[in-house]
């Protein structure tokens, strides 16, 4: 699993990327109502806006952390989307995206750069 | 001697409290009734009206005639008048005790006003009876704009905007005509970081981006953000003043002379006008266009979130954008320009159906009148006068965001007192609802952590200022000495403890639905 | 001054506490060259006598509906209320509350916002209505700017059939969002011909019933249509009273339905203020403007309500909220739910009835006159009606026997080329002698 700045958390089985965003974004933003997820076929660039996740009082934009065409979205959270808090990085994940790019999966942070960056803050 | 010893007893028995609280048998809280909704009780079928008889058919709409039921409960008119009242009484109000939010104006609102806009000759009013038929309204509004434009300055005003937002898109609009007039669409607004959430939703919907100036350490826009932001490209700038920190822009002069000489409009947001009026003009300050929320500063009640007024006062360059309808002198009296055509081609457009908010135009211009010009200004200065003095009052056990100078009519408090204590801003302010206040704002502006923005009006006694001051220095005590199961299991005596709105957000139930085998279905039509 | 309690004592003792001299001090930040020390040219405060006299007498120079016989709709309609909702909505609590951002002391003003939504999804027959938008205007234009959120397109058709400031709100409004607005032409029948107007980059079609000249249409065909296309139905009543007789728009296709709801529950107020209705399909509603009420429980499990959905709103969303609004039509949503709840259904269809009968007897008194067309065959209650000369100066003239005829649609209108023809609106409050001494007068100044 790798990390960025803003976040989210990929992992890549083979070039099929599983995106979310990470334990320490869910425990900040408090109880998640909403999830706003991609439509399939949508192609994402990293960087830009992948999903918007809503608590009561706030809605923030997820943004990719890689490029490629959104796969699969989980639509299992428009039911649930408190899924995000119970187990963000495994069943609150948010989308699937192939990606053209596996290099820059490994340009991300891995879980002891991620866990040191969070010192930072 | 007679000894007469029947009758009930005087006095309260000596009965020790329950240790877990007090529970009625059925749920009851005293006077103060659960009440089930409309839906939930016996009405399917009644009315609450007596109707004559109909006996012409629907015959001639044929396939147009509704023919399931809508699912519409009615009461008897008892029934009404109870629930509603019921009702009422799980609500705080101005009536009722201090209000203090803070960016809201929650002031005293006379019922003369109220009088005033049921006379027949307004309520009973249709917005396209003819002319001949309208020229008191005509007048009224008439009167409203010669005293709206006399105190700010300015040269015109739109009456339409329907509130304040309303407002501000109607100043944007001609603000964006302008520019488009003169072969020049520019395409950002500038908005300060500290500004009311209206604004920058308002930018964008004009289709407008939005960039953020900064504020200084004293709660001002700082000026060489906005210097190095301006730019051949910016249409705007939408500064509220007195800013939403409750401070005045001192540097407001130069803050207007820098937008106009990059080409951009100076729109004001007058949301905070209350604490200025009949002491400043906003024309003099160089704004370009200002919105005035009739429901804040000239007292037209809230209603629970409304309705509001928002007239819009313009500037010389902006006023030939001004949307129609206006009314305008002529031969035979008065008349109303509602079309965007002839004299009026170059006006933006048309903001909604008719001429506006009457009701609250008879309100306000009341409410004018009544104060007059002297009296408005002693309203400004009353509403900054209760402002500092409970900055001053609280400023012992509450930490003031800017405590160097005035405020204006607001008094702004950060959370750094009560860090350590375990209580919220949140947690602070629900425990003001178990002391008999209604929170101030909180939260906003956003520049300021965990901010309390506390603003009183000039419609409160010294007496009950002190009340609340006092209300507030009991609870900081109390924070600061560690009793923090009253603030965050608070409130514990209003009518509803704290809310789940985590619950209410992730499974919307918007309308009441029947449950299946529960709750009476509506019944079908005759 | 009656309305300010500190007394110039007070004022001393304050000043002191604060350690200012004088309250020009408090007011140091402001820039001298800002301060305004003459006074204005304006009058001084003045007591309540003074006050209602100078009202009253402008009051009095405006001809109330209801004094004497009166057809004027067009978007605004004189209903009956019941003394009971003037009363309710005057009561402290509700008039002089704010808006409900604190939930435990505000479950009155909550409670009747859902019933309310309630209320108005069941009239519209669909599944979720806000806490209310300014007017029926404003609800249209903010209808099609969500259209264009739901759809990614820009390009909304307005029928020829929708009021003329309907038209020129969302013109003014939903242009300045970037959309293409594109509005037919005016016609009585204007309906039938948007269904060519859509095509694959159409975001919405706008259409009203009863249409400005009162033509109730059942819109089904125009749903299926926009449908096919991936367009959204959006349509627009003016008159709320109609929907105890006619089909609801949910019935008929709409997407989304949006109204005036002025007619129950609140006066003519000479055009404000009004209530926008506004209801869409479920799965819509995370693009809907304006506040929603929801159900929830509190700390002890018992049912209350709160505002919900809120990151759709400008105070969290700010630039990308769906709509600007935050001051609505409150209060006005408390009077249209008081008058509805006495009413009931019963009362709803037996007053839309007796609208729809005053209007077929407006019309047969109307169409008996030589010279006189009713243009509007299927009608709620109001017809247009063909004058054999200007409709304006027709209203004038019966002016001067005491008759208010109704509304020229020139004056909505002056584009449309339509002089000649007048709207006329009848309500419960229309008394049959009304339409006689209306139908003679006109007959008489025809003759």
């Amino acid at each position: 699993m790798r990390f960025t700045k803003d976040h989210e958390w990929v992992s890549l089985d083979g070039d099929v990327a599983t995106i979310g965003i990470t334990a320490y974004a869910a425990e900040q933003l408090g109880d998640v109502v909403f999830v706003e997820t991609p439509e399939v076929g949508k192609s994402v660039t990293a960087g830009e806006g992948l999903a918007v996740v809503e608590s009561v009082k706030a809605a923030s934009d997820v943004y990719a952390p890689l490029t490629g065409e959104v796969l699969e979205a989980n639509a299992a959270l428009a039911e649930a989307p408190e899924t995000v808090n119970q187990a963000p990085e495994a069943d609150g994940w948010f989308a699937k995206v192939k990606i053209a790019d596996a290099s820059a999966y490994e340009a991300l942070m891995d879980r002891a750069a991620y866990d040191a960056f969070l010192e930072t803050l | 001697m007679t000894m007469q010893t029947v009758g009930r007893p005087t006095r309260p028995e000596d009965v020790q409290p329950l240790d877990s609280g007090f529970a009625s048998l059925t749920g009851g809280r005293g006077l103060l009734q659960d009440e089930a909704l409309i839906f939930e009780r016996d009405g399917w079928g009644k009315t609450g009206v007596d109707l004559p008889a109909v006996d012409a058919a629907a015959d001639d709409l044929g396939d147009l005639v509704r023919t399931s039921p809508i699912g519409l409960p009615g009461l008897s008119e008892p029934e009404a008048m109870r629930h509603y009242v019921r009702l009422s009484q799980k609500n705080h109000a101005i009536d009722l005790a201090l209000y203090p939010l803070g960016s809201c104006t929650m002031k005293h609102n006379p019922r003369l006003n109220e009088k005033m806009a049921r006379l027949a000759g307004f309520a009973d009013l249709h917005p396209m009876a003819p002319l001949p038929t309208i020229q008191g309204a005509l007048t009224l509004m008439d009167r409203l704009s010669h005293w709206l434009k006399t105190l700010t300055g300015m040269p015109a005003v739109a009456l339409s905007p329907k509130a304040g937002a309303h407002g501000e898109l109607c100043g944007l609009l001609a603000i964006r005509a302008a520019h488009e007039a003169k072969g020049d669409p520019r395409r950002r607004v500038l908005v300060p970081t500290s500004a009311h959430g209206t604004n920058p939703a308002t930018a964008a919907f004009v289709g407008y981006s939005v960039t953020e100036i900064a504020q200084t350490d004293d709660g001002r826009v700082d000026l060489a953000d906005l210097e190095a932001k301006l730019g051949p490209d910016v249409a705007a700038i939408m500064v509220t003043n007195p800013n939403t920190c409750g401070l005045f822009e001192r540097d407001i002069i130069e803050i207007a002379r820098l937008t106009h000489a990059a080409g951009a409009y100076f729109y004001c947001d007058g949301a905070n006008f209350n604490a200025i009026v009949g002491r400043v003009r906003p024309g003099d300050l160089g704004v370009d266009a200002m919105h005035i929320n009739l429901h804040k500063t000239f007292s037209t009640p809230h209603g629970g979130g409304g309705p509001g007024a928002g007239p819009v006062v313009l500037s010389e360059a902006l006023a030939p954008f001004a949307p129609a309808p206006w009314v305008v002198h002529g031969p035979e009296g008065l008349t109303l320009v509602e079309e965007t055509v002839e004299e009026a081609a170059q006006a933006f457009g048309r903001m909604s159906a008719f001429h506006g908010q009457m009701g609250m135009f008879v309100r306000a211009y009341a409410y004018m009148r009544s104060h007059g010009a002297d009296g408005l200004r002693q309203v400004a200065e009353d509403a900054v006068l209760n402002a500092n003095y409970i900055k001053a009052r609280l400023s012992g056990v509450m930490t003031p965001a800017f405590p160097e100078g005035p405020c204006m009519h607001e008094a702004l408090f950060d959370d750094s007192w009560l860090e350590g204590t375990g209580v919220t801003t949140l947690d602070f302010a629900k425990a003001m609802i178990d002391e008999g206040f209604h929170p101030m704002t909180m939260y906003f502006p956003l520049v300021v952590h965990g901010a309390m923005l506390i603003e009183p009006t000039e419609t409160e006694s010294k007496q009950e200022l002190d009340r609340f001051c006092e209300a507030l220095i009991a609870l900081a005590t109390a924070a600061k000495a560690g009793d923090v199961d009253r603030f965050k299991g608070a409130p514990y005596l209003a009518p509803m403890r704290r809310l789940d709105e985590t619950l209410a957000a992730r499974k919307p139930r918007l309308t009441w639905k029947p449950e299946p085998g529960v709750a009476p279905a509506p019944l079908a039509a005759e | 001054m009656r309305y300010l309690p500190l007394t110039p004592d007070d004022r001393a003792q304050m000043l002191g506490v604060i350690g200012a001299a004088t309250i020009d001090d408090l007011f140091a930040d402001v820039p001298a060259a800002a301060r305004k020390s003459e006074p204005f040219d304006l009058p001084h405060h003045a007591g309540e006598l003074e006050v209602e006299r100078e009202l009253s007498a402008l009051a009095g120079l405006n001809r109330a509906a209801g004094a004497g016989p009166f057809f004027c709709g067009a978007g605004a309609y004189r209903h009956h209320v019941p003394a009971t909702v003037d009363h309710i909505i005057q009561r402290s609590e509700f008039l002089t509350s704010y808006t409900p951002y604190q939930p435990e002391i505000a479950q009155g003003t909550l409670q009747v916002l859902f019933e309310f939504q309630t209320q108005v999804a069941a009239l519209t027959g669909l599944d979720v209505a806000n806490a209310s938008m300014y007017d029926g205007s404003t609800a249209c234009a903010e209808a099609v700017m969500m259209a264009r959120r739901v759809t990614r397109r820009k390009r909304a058709v307005l029928s020829g059939g929708l009021h003329p400031h309907y038209a020129a709100t969302t013109q003014t409004i939903a242009h300045a969002e970037g959309m293409d607005i594109v509005r037919q032409t005016v016609a009585i029948d204007a309906e039938a011909a948007v269904i060519e107007a859509i095509d694959s980059e159409t975001a919405c079609v706008v259409v009203q019933t009863p249409n400005v000249f009162g033509v109730a249409t059942d819109v089904t065909a125009i749903a299926e249509a926009a449908h096919a296309a991936g367009a959204l139905l959006i349509v627009v009543t003016t008159e709320a009273v109609s929907y105890g007789l006619l089909k609801s728009p949910g019935e008929m296709g709409a997407d989304i339905a949006v109204a005036e709801g002025q007619s129950i529950g609140n006066a003519l107020n000479f055009g404000g203020p009004y209530i926008g209705l506004f209801t869409c399909k479920e799965k819509l509603v995370r693009q809907m403007p304006g506040r929603l009420c929801g159900e929830t429980v509190d700390a002890d499990g018992r049912r209350g309500f709160v505002l919900t959905l809120s990151t759709r709103e400008q105070h969290i969303r700010r630039d990308k909220a769906t709509s600007n609004i935050c001051t609505n039509s409150g209060l006005c949503a408390l009077a249209f739910t008081v008058h509805l709840s006495l009413l009931g259904e019963t009362g709803l269809r037996q007053l839309a009835a007796i609208n729809h009968a005053k209007a077929q007897r407006l019309a047969k008194a109307l169409a008996a006159i030589p010279g006189v067309e009713v243009l509007t065959k299927r009608y709620f209650n109001e017809i247009a009606i063909r004058l054999p000369g200007n409709a304006t100066q027709m209203v004038e003239a019966l002016l001067e026997d005491g008759i208010v005829a109704g509304v020229p649609f020139s004056r909505l209108d002056p584009a449309a080329g339509l002089d000649d023809v007048l709207l006329c609106a009848a309500t419960e409050t229309t008394l049959d002698e009304d339409i006689d001494a209306f139908a003679q007068a006109l007959s008489r100044r025809i003759g």
